[in-house]
């Protein structure tokens, strides 16, 4: 068995028993990258010289008998939407092609603490704004599980890192379903913090009051352990939360007796494969069989969430992405003739179709005369959708969903119909809205495809979540299988 | 046809904290172009803001010393707006629920106090600074003012003349420095003004349309650019025309207002709830403490100056509005009550002169307010003339000792010994035959140089009122 396809915690306690060094282990998921990157596409850009400077670091501190990090000396990659000090981050865009952050996300200052080897930036759809993955200016990023077929989105390369084990570790974020549809679609355990568990700073911003950055792992154990290094409160960012937390990972505990699983109904109807809802029942089923109370629950106005997201997420993109203007960094029209001329080639060059579409949309609903009519609405939805969640939540400990309505769809299948794309989104987007934390397990194959489900739980509520899911995972034995490539 | 105007102000202040609103950044005047501002600051993608409470407080201060209602509940809304001087493409102010709101605020105009109308007060950031250099083919941008925290103060439309607007703006700078929470230099652009102003037939009801004038960067400009819109919509309407809403631009060096944006183009700045930032929660306790702390505002020094201390509306203004005249001048009447109108002639006579001479404060002068008040007790009781009390000030200034000491040590306590004076009378009169004859023909003025006379062979400390009698008895005999 190759280092790679061992999990992140049995190499850190191979580390801890000096059986391999922290070069050993970046060198094997390097030459892992090496292998399956020109079939993946996962990264936009690569750092095996700095891993292993860090790595080096790692087993030097280790010689003089230091005690290290949980994470110290365990490879990691990060979705190019986050600010890494000296390190390209375009957001996959051709308008940030150049762009170089003179400081880095508070998560990355938080893995750099831990002495994780930063392996590279991985590949998203153009600012977050996508499910496949198909939006990159730069390229696409293919499912390990099958090439045809897309590895979903946004937070695509830094999923399908994973999955391949290019990396045991990687970051993405998730406006509305970002990290947890590829997280389902690739078969790994994706996390969407409770919004203010983990900083925001340095994540270039999509939609500020749904952002989430949120970590991807094989494993639920691995996935607790990043969640522990990145959580917690941040004094640059004002939205963070000011609560202190106890590590998880360590104290996860097997055992749902008891707990109360809330199956919201509206996710099961229309437009979700019956094979995924199947795989999905089944999995509460085993729940029930393990001493879990399986409970229906309504969650009323819940058709409105898609229509409500794209309004505000829009609206707070069209304003964040104002500032890529061509004045200051980024790209710039070689080309104009004053100043407005300036503003509008440079904008319409460096953004692709899907970021203008979105600022088109998000400027219209922000427009005097029409502002009433969809962002104030939507507003509106979104704390009545708070109500009905906490709701359920207060009937139920977690709530049990798809995650997807299918697999993994074929590269160019939905690209030329934006609706379709959005739809992908469907049991996803909703919870960004409501804040709630949910976490992504994966719960077996449809058609040789993996599926995950999703954990929905009360906010700040990350641990409930980790012990259903270990449960899960420990109890019925499914879990990552490593492609091959 | 009378015409009436109608005038309200938008004034931009900036704060005077250490730093900047949503970053750790100075905000130092003068500093290298682009050495105070960091990538939170100059909005590069992925940073965030995080509030400074100073601000604030400030805010705060400033909306319950103008009367205003505190919003305690309140949160930060994003301007959307395209300028290259605005790195983020939006400025973090506030929209619906400004903290402060519905106050109003009195001041005087002449002998006329007046009352205006504050609509709002709200906190926001500033932008930066563009550039234009010849040496250069392009604008360069200095990014060191964005973030700068700003209160912008809203007026009614109350204000019917450039000089009710002129009182006003006063005013409000007056009541910013009693704070200290603006440095109100205007030259460093601390105070910016847009100015509306629309004209009516007087009588009438109805407001006219108005036109917002920007880029008002003085008080004085403010009056002109007052002046100069009335008398051009006075005109419009007068040759048959009618005023159009529009925005426009004072240039001061032209002394004229020039077209802007018209109505149909004016921005639409798409304001929505900033999410970067949590909403501002003040508690009732908080807003207290901050009343409870303010100091006595300039209007009611004012008028405690005016009509309990018997000082003229001039003294009481230029005492009021200044904070280190007014602190100084409470300093000594807390010594000397009785003596208010002489303190505040040496403030605004001697002790003003000494500053404009040196640049400096009263404060800086470490002037001793009993010392003052003796200096000035000892020409009241006539033991020092006017003279050699001005000779004693510049000493005590210079050396700090006490006016009785340097009276002493000088030998200037005034004479008033009428034997002693007597002596010196008759030495004057025998060597000025001259003016005494004139005097005896009539040209009685002579009096005042013979008194002049006697004050120098007394080498000044002679009473010029007995040296006066002396004189004029002998004259007379």
């Amino acid at each position: 068995m190759e280092l790679y396809e061992k999990m992140g915690y049995e190499l850190r306690e191979l580390m801890d028993k000096k059986e391999v060094s922290a070069r050993e282990v970046t060198e094997s998921f390097l030459a892992r990258t090496d292998a399956v990157e020109g079939k993946l596409g996962s990264f936009l850009t690569l750092l095996p010289e700095e891993a292993l400077k860090t790595a080096d670091a790692v087993d030097k501190k280790a010689a003089a008998g230091e005690k290290l990090s949980p994470l110290a000396g365990l490879p990691i990659a990060i979705k190019d939407c986050i600010c890494t000090k000296d390190v390209r981050t375009t957001c996959a865009s051709k308008i940030l092609e150049n762009f170089i952050p003179p400081y880095d996300a508070t998560v990355v200052l938080r893995m750099k603490e831990q002495g994780m080897p930063i392996i590279g930036k991985t590949n998203l759809d153009e600012f977050a704004m996508g499910s496949s993955c198909e939006n990159s200016a730069y390229q696409k990023t293919h499912n390990p599980y099958d090439l045809s077929r897309v590895p979903g989105g946004s937070s695509g390369g830094s999923a399908a890192a994973v999955a391949a084990a290019q990396v045991p570790f990687s970051v993405g974020s998730d406006t509305g379903g970002s990290i947890r549809q590829p997280a389902c679609l690739t078969g790994i355990v994706g996390l969407k913090p409770s919004y203010g568990s983990v900083s925001r700073y340095g994540l270039v911003a999509f939609g500020s009051s749904l952002d989430q950055v949120g970590p991807f792992a094989r494993c639920v154990k691995d996935n607790a352990m990043l969640f522990d290094a990145i959580a917690g409160p941040d004094a640059m960012d004002a939205t963070s939360a000011r609560i202190n937390r106890t590590p998880i990972a360590p104290n996860l505990k097997v055992g749902v007796k008891g707990l109360k699983i809330g199956l919201p109904k509206e996710f099961f109807g229309e437009g979700i494969d019956p094979e995924v809802r199947a795989l999905i029942m089944a999995a509460a089923e085993e729940y029930r069989k393990m001493g879990a109370e399986l409970l229906e629950v309504d969650l009323p106005f819940a058709e409105y969430a898609l229509p409500t997201y794209y309004i505000v997420s829009s609206a707070e993109a069209s304003s964040n992405l104002a500032r890529f203007d061509g004045v200051k960094y980024g790209y710039r029209s070689p080309n104009f003739e004053d100043l407005n001329d300036l503003y509008f080639k440079s904008r319409s060059e460096g953004f692709g179709p899907e970021v203008r579409r979105r600022i088109m949309l998000g400027t219209y609903v922000l427009s005097s005369g029409y502002y009433d009519a969809y962002y104030k609405r939507a507003q509106l939805m979104r704390e009545k959708l708070k109500q009905v969640y906490n709701a359920a939540l207060d009937r139920c400990d977690v709530l049990l969903t798809p995650t997807s309505p299918t697999v993994a769809f074929k590269l160019g299948e939905k690209e030329s119909d934006p609706l379709s794309m959005y739809l992908s989104d469907i049991c996803t987007v909703s919870i960004n809205m409501v804040e709630l934390p949910a976490l992504v397990v994966p719960c077996g194959m449809v058609n040789g495809l993996p599926m995950g489900m999703q954990l929905i739980g009360r906010k700040y509520a990350e641990e409930t979540l980790y012990n259903v899911a270990y449960t899960f995972e420990q109890t019925t034995g499914l879990g990552w299988v490593c492609p091959t490539l | 046809m009378k015409y009436e105007a109608v005038i309200g102000i938008e004034m931009h202040a900036e704060l005077n904290t250490k730093t900047k609103i949503f970053c750790g950044c100075k905000t130092d005047y003068g500093a290298q172009v682009n050495t105070q501002c960091c990538p939170i600051c100059i909005g590069l993608p992925g940073t965030l803001p995080t509030l400074n409470k100073k601000v604030v407080e400030y805010a705060v201060k400033m909306g319950l010393a103008c009367g205003c209602t505190i919003n305690r509940e309140t949160k930060h809304d994003r301007k959307n707006y395209f300028y290259p001087d605005l790195p983020k493409a939006y400025q973090i102010s506030q929209y619906d629920i400004p903290l402060c709101e519905n106050g109003e605020i009195s001041f005087y105009v002449g002998e006329e106090k007046k009352s205006v109308r504050i609509l709002r007060i709200h906190i926001e950031e500033d932008a930066g600074k563009l550039l234009h250099d010849n040496r250069f083919s392009g604008t360069l941008i200095d990014f060191n003012r964005c973030g700068v925290p700003l209160i912008e103060i809203v007026s009614q439309p109350d204000l019917r003349s450039p000089e009710e607007a002129r009182a006003y703006l006063d005013a409000l700078k007056a009541i910013l420095e009693c704070l200290g929470i603006c440095n109100c230099r205007m030259q460093e652009g601390n105070i910016r003004c847009d100015v509306n102003v629309s004209i009516r037939p007087e009588g009438n009801e109805a407001f006219g349309n108005r036109v917002e004038m920007k880029n008002v960067n003085t008080f004085s400009g403010a009056v002109r650019g007052i002046e100069f819109e009335i008398a051009r919509q006075t005109a419009v309407l007068e040759a048959g025309g009618a005023i159009e809403q529009e925005t426009r631009r004072w240039d001061d060096d032209r002394g004229e207002s020039l077209p802007m944006r018209s109505k149909e183009d004016a921005q639409d700045y798409r304001y929505f709830p900033e999410p970067d930032l949590v909403p501002i929660r003040l508690d009732r306790a908080y807003v207290e403490e901050i009343q409870s702390s303010l100091p006595e505002l300039p209007l009611v020094k004012f008028e405690r100056y005016w009509k309990e201390q018997g000082l003229t509306q001039y003294e009481a203004t230029m005492l009021s509005t200044d904070k280190d005249k007014a602190s100084f001048y409470e300093s000594c009447i807390a010594v000397k009550p009785n003596l208010a109108k002489q303190i505040c002639n040496w403030i605004l006579g001697d002790i003003a002169k000494l500053q404009n001479q040196k640049h400096c404060l009263i404060s800086d002068l470490s002037i001793d307010p009993s010392a003052l008040c003796e200096l000035i007790e000892l020409n009241v009781a006539g033991t020092l003339s006017s003279t050699s009390a001005k000779a004693v000030f510049d000493e005590m200034v210079a050396t700090g000792k006490a006016p009785g000491t340097i009276v002493q040590e000088k030998g200037l306590a005034q004479v008033n010994d009428e034997e002693a004076l007597a002596a010196i009378v008759e030495k004057v009169l025998s060597e000025n035959q001259g003016p005494i004859a004139e005097y005896h023909n009539g040209k009685t003025n002579v009096l005042g140089f013979l008194v002049g006379q006697c004050m120098r062979n007394s080498k000044g400390k002679g009473n010029p009122q007995l040296f006066n009698k002396l004189l004029a008895e002998h004259l007379n005999q």
